[in-house]
């Protein structure tokens, strides 16, 4: 680092962006871990169904498997446009 | 009944068969009677590293498939005793490996060594999966790098569903082993922290080994690293070691190298 460095103004280290983007990413991926293979299937396939009478996001949609000692939910959620 | 250590990471590159050489080896040097499997079948480099490329007769493939005996495979190292090598093959089919014939062989092996070490192949498929099935500890060899991170946590996913020890309901003891680290780039913001890195895998740390010249000539002349008690990096493998095996030792070449007034000022 020379001299000039000093005076620009870094707003971010590399490092702290790369810290961030993985805490996202790793959060994700272990959220789905658990969940069975023909979970994006299932999406895939409850999409082309609610799109032949919806127009919708495919980014509005989740399929969501939760689990706790009692029971398992699969959680749908879409996002229907306002008209 | 020996202990299995499987040194794995996700991804290539990153250091997991100059470890498997480092830890083996650095085992066997405190008296434990060792042998390093290289479960790198097709692609067989532990010989290289190792220097016992030219004596490789019959290999791991061989032995699973009852073409020799394990006494005919295994080779003996030279520099360290109580330590051999079982090769991989190289032009065998990966798929030779089975969970039914490595179990055969490393049941075999456990009555006669203290420690088995398992260099994976990188990827997440089958041939990462055999040599990481019947861990009892794995060491995670990650770099300070996105993707190396990623593809650790993945195979941390991996080692806690897919082992044996994970199907009995127990788990693989799970060490951090972080390699290629330069502090000076961490100094300056540009490469993740070995705290930020043990952050997010949440595994505990086994050793940092520093980015070093002494890695590349280690593997030039086949000798491995943990030899050269003179670099860093060995020095670095041979604390990895005495912590796995149980001692209290200060994480080492964790700081950058002072540098100068002037060197600060202009740079360099």
């Amino acid at each position: 680092m020379g001299l000039l460095d000093y005076f620009k103004q870094e707003s971010r280290s590399s490092a702290s962006i790369a810290k961030e983007r993985l805490q996202i990413v790793v959060s994700h991926e272990r959220s789905r871990r658990h969940q069975p293979d023909y979970l994006p299937a299932l999406q895939q396939d409850l999409m082309q169904v609610i799109a032949k009478y919806v127009n919708i996001d495919p980014d509005e949609v989740s399929v969501q498997l939760d689990h706790d000692d009692q029971r398992s939910v699969l959680e749908l959620n879409i996002c229907l446009p306002k008209d | 009944m020996a202990k299995i250590i499987t040194v794995t990471s996700g991804k290539g590159g990153v250091g997991k068969t100059t470890t498997s050489a480092a830890i083996g080896t650095g085992l066997a040097l405190k008296g434990y009677k060792t042998v390093i499997i290289d479960f790198d079948i097709g692609l067989r480099n532990l010989d290289i590293v190792m220097n016992c490329e030219r004596r490789v007769v019959y290999d791991f493939v061989n032995v699973v498939n009852g073409e020799a005996t394990l006494k005919q495979a295994l080779i003996k190292d030279k520099r360290a005793t109580n330590l051999y090598i079982l090769p991989a093959s190289q032009t065998k089919d990966k798929d030779a490996l089975t969970i039914e014939n490595v179990g055969a062989v490393l049941e075999t092996l456990s009555g006669e060594f203290d420690y088995i070490v398992c260099d994976s192949p990188a990827g997440i498929e089958h041939g990462a999966l055999m040599a990481l099935y019947y861990a009892d500890e794995a060491v995670i060899v990650t770099n300070p790098e996105v993707s190396s991170v990623r593809d650790s946590d993945r195979i941390i996913g991996i080692l806690q569903s897919k082992s044996r020890k994970a199907e009995l309901g127990t788990s693989v003891k799970e060490h951090l082993l972080v390699t290629r680290y330069q502090p000076d780039r961490v100094t300056r913001g540009e490469m993740l922290s070995v705290q930020d890195v043990e952050e997010i895998l949440a595994i505990p740390l086994l050793g940092v080994i520093p980015e070093s010249e002494a890695v590349l000539k280690a593997s030039n002349q086949g000798v491995p690293v943990i030899h050269d008690q003179k670099s860093d990096a060995g020095q670095a493998y041979g604390d990895a070691v005495a912590r796995f095996l149980g001692e209290e030792r200060p994480h080492r070449f964790l700081e950058s190298q002072r540098k100068g007034l002037l060197k600060r000022m202009f740079g360099g």
